[in-house]
């Protein structure tokens, strides 16, 4: 019961929160200077067309009642439809999300296999060259440009070394082979028992997953090191020492064994903000996910594009943020 | 006054002063992050970066929008040290102009941003109650979409530039300062100096700008010199995406997108100004990363 309460606790703000986004896009939506009915009926239009189109939209009410109208559109899964690919917004990011999730996906996981044991070894050895090393290594995650990691990975491993194939998420000669399903296409390749098109959709996701995976590399680290250095001046290490155990287990056992609940939450997080990552890496590796759409419909003022991705993107933010606040609430005995 | 006694000034364990105190704390900050070598270094070099780009008219021979269209993408040379763009553009020229461009753009960025979030923080942490509940409620629904899209958004509905990059990443970046200038407002609120200036009859306006928001400050300037960081690599993905400064500006994001198609033969065009971007996001990075074991230790 009292779990059930301070779960419930966590998830109070989402509504409150949930309003605020779609406020925000719809707020967006009214400032643009480009006139939507313009923008599906064309310039030329006779004017009593505009004004059927304009009533039909809902455009000729005063603001609030447009706004009730977004929100009822919105709560029967309407985000209009994309003047770019004349279909719903909602039946695009649902065939372009996956292509997202599968990178951020891979992304995190070479994250999470590099940056934990290097924030552990890191705590370990504080203030060691090792440690400064780590340091250096996950400042320079944060810092460096995306699109310009990107670009470099491509002069070097397709253009120089010819190691890795180009942008895209498959060969020419793959394409069109694989059935559709999750939309992840390594997934589809696999589950359609192509195994040469699955290793051409690996090789096609190393390197945008690489860059990525640097992307959160940095925070993963850092929090990780962080959360150790508290954990090991725990007196239970202390106990643990005396005992006899050996440096390792001391280390994973003991130490990591009660540092891994908070990282539950890094995880997420850092999995969120993958997603704003991925909108820069998709464009520089024609990535064919919403970011790559985001960006498409922005440079065509495709507004209900835009809004519609901006939204779900929020969406899923909202939702790893409120899934990581509540681990934290239902694992860490000391939150209840 | 000599060096020495100016030191001993500065370092005296019974300031006589508020002014003596102040001044006493910054030199001790300044001396420890003096031994902070990577600190230092992103120091070091932002001065480097804002002295080149503000000594761009000295520094370079040629204007960053004259063109030789018939020396285009040359390698690098004499009479071009970083070579040419694709349009015969001296590279070198352009790139420090746009240390102007994206400086510039943090420093407007910063202004805005720091005394909002600060006041808005410290206000809202200090009085609590419902103001204090609806305040966090705005920050929560700008802190609930990734920085990066919400900007993209925005620039969509204002037409894309300059200016309304500012506005957007302005708009993006004043809610984690606030969330965190609250955070020290609470603790600050319950304390007892708090209650003894309250007590003595400080108005409340008076407790938060002379006693409430400097205690904030420490925190605050961390998280800015980290958020600059932020704000150079959001305000250069604007320009590469083609939603932050147009051409023909040199701004490093911008000038990267319009050159990415030669990185296939003159590889080091689209690369330098990339290189540019990390070098400034990254001596932000490290002065804040050093910043923060200086000013403020509990943080991790």
């Amino acid at each position: 019961m009292r779990r059930l309460r301070t779960l419930a606790a966590g998830a109070a703000s989402v509504p409150i929160t949930l309003f605020g986004l779609v406020l925000i896009t719809f707020v967006i939506g009214r400032i643009v200077p480009i006139d939507p009915v313009i923008a599906i009926v064309g310039d030329h239009a006779p004017p009593d067309v505009i004004a059927h189109v304009r009533a039909e939209l809902g455009l000729d009410k005063p603001l609030p009642v447009q706004f009730l109208i977004y929100v009822d559109r919105l709560l029967h899964g309407n985000l209009g439809r994309s003047v770019m690919t004349t279909h719903p917004v909602t039946t695009d990011i649902a065939h372009y999300f996956p292509a997202t999730i599968e990178l951020a996906t891979a992304a995190i996981l070479i994250a999470l296999a590099v940056g934990i044991p290097l924030g552990v070894f890191a705590a370990a050895r504080q203030g060691s060259r090792f440690d400064h090393v780590v340091r250096v290594l996950s400042i320079g995650g944060q810092s460096v440009p995306v699109f310009v990691l990107g670009l470099i990975f491509l002069l070097v491993f397709y253009v120089k070394l010819g190691i890795a194939p180009g942008t895209g998420q498959q060969s020419v000669i793959y394409e069109g082979m694989v059935p559709y399903v999750t939309g992840m296409h390594v997934v589809d390749a696999a589950l359609s028992g192509q195994w040469d098109a699955f290793e051409d959709g690996l090789a096609h996701l190393a390197l945008p997953a690489l860059v990525l995976a640097y992307y959160s590399l940095g925070y993963i680290t850092r929090m990780t090191r962080a959360y150790m250095i508290d954990a090991l001046r725990g007196e239970y290490i202390v106990t643990a020492r005396a005992k006899g155990l050996s440096a390792r287990r001391i280390l994973w056992r003991h130490a990591f064994g009660n540092i891994a609940v908070g990282l539950i939450t890094v995880i997420a997080l850092a999995y969120a903000n993958l997603l704003s990552g991925a909108v820069l890496t998709e464009t520089v590796f024609s990535w064919p996910g919403l970011g790559l759409y985001l960006t498409v419909s922005l440079l065509n003022a495709d507004m209900n594009a835009v809004l519609g991705a901006t939204l779900v993107v929020g969406l899923v933010y909202i939702g790893l943020n409120l899934l990581a606040d509540l681990a934290y609430r239902l694992f860490d005995p000391r939150v209840r | 006054m000599s060096m020495a006694l100016f030191r001993d000034w500065l370092l005296s364990d019974a300031p006589e002063s508020r002014r003596q105190a102040a001044c006493g704390r910054a030199y001790r900050g300044w001396l420890s992050l003096r031994h902070n070598p990577l600190g230092m270094a992103g120091l070091l070099t932002i001065v480097f970066l804002l002295v080149v780009s503000l000594g761009a008219p000295l520094l370079s021979t040629q204007s960053p929008d004259t063109q030789h269209l018939t020396l285009r993408l040359a390698p690098p040379s004499a009479a071009h040290w970083l070579g040419t763009d694709q349009l015969g553009r001296d590279l070198y020229t352009r790139l420090l102009y746009g240390g102007r461009i994206t400086l510039g753009m943090v420093v407007a960025v910063v202004a805005v941003v720091a005394p909002l979030g600060l006041v808005v923080g410290a206000v809202s942490g200090y009085l609590g109650g419902l103001a204090d509940r609806l305040m966090m409620r705005v920050t929560d629904i700008f802190l609930s979409i990734p920085q990066l899209i919400l900007a993209l958004a925005f620039v969509a509905a204002l037409t894309p530039g300059i200016t309304s990059a500012i506005i957007a990443i302005a708009l993006t970046a004043w809610p984690p300062i606030a969330r965190l200038a609250r955070a020290d407002a609470l603790t600050i609120r319950d304390t007892d100096f708090i209650a003894a200036i309250r007590l003595a009859g400080a108005s409340r306006t008076r407790i938060i700008l002379r006693h409430v928001m400097p205690l904030c400050l420490p925190s605050v300037i961390v998280r800015i010199t980290l958020d600059m960081s932020g704000i150079i690599l959001t305000a250069a993905g604007l320009g590469f995406l083609g939603m932050g400064a147009q051409p023909p500006m040199p701004e490093w994001g911008t000038m990267i997108a319009a050159t990415r198609g030669y990185i296939l033969q003159q590889w080091w065009v689209p690369t330098i100004p990339g290189l540019a971007i990390l070098v400034a996001s990254l001596a932000f990075n490290l002065l804040g990363d050093g910043l923060r074991d200086v000013l403020d230790p509990k943080q991790t």
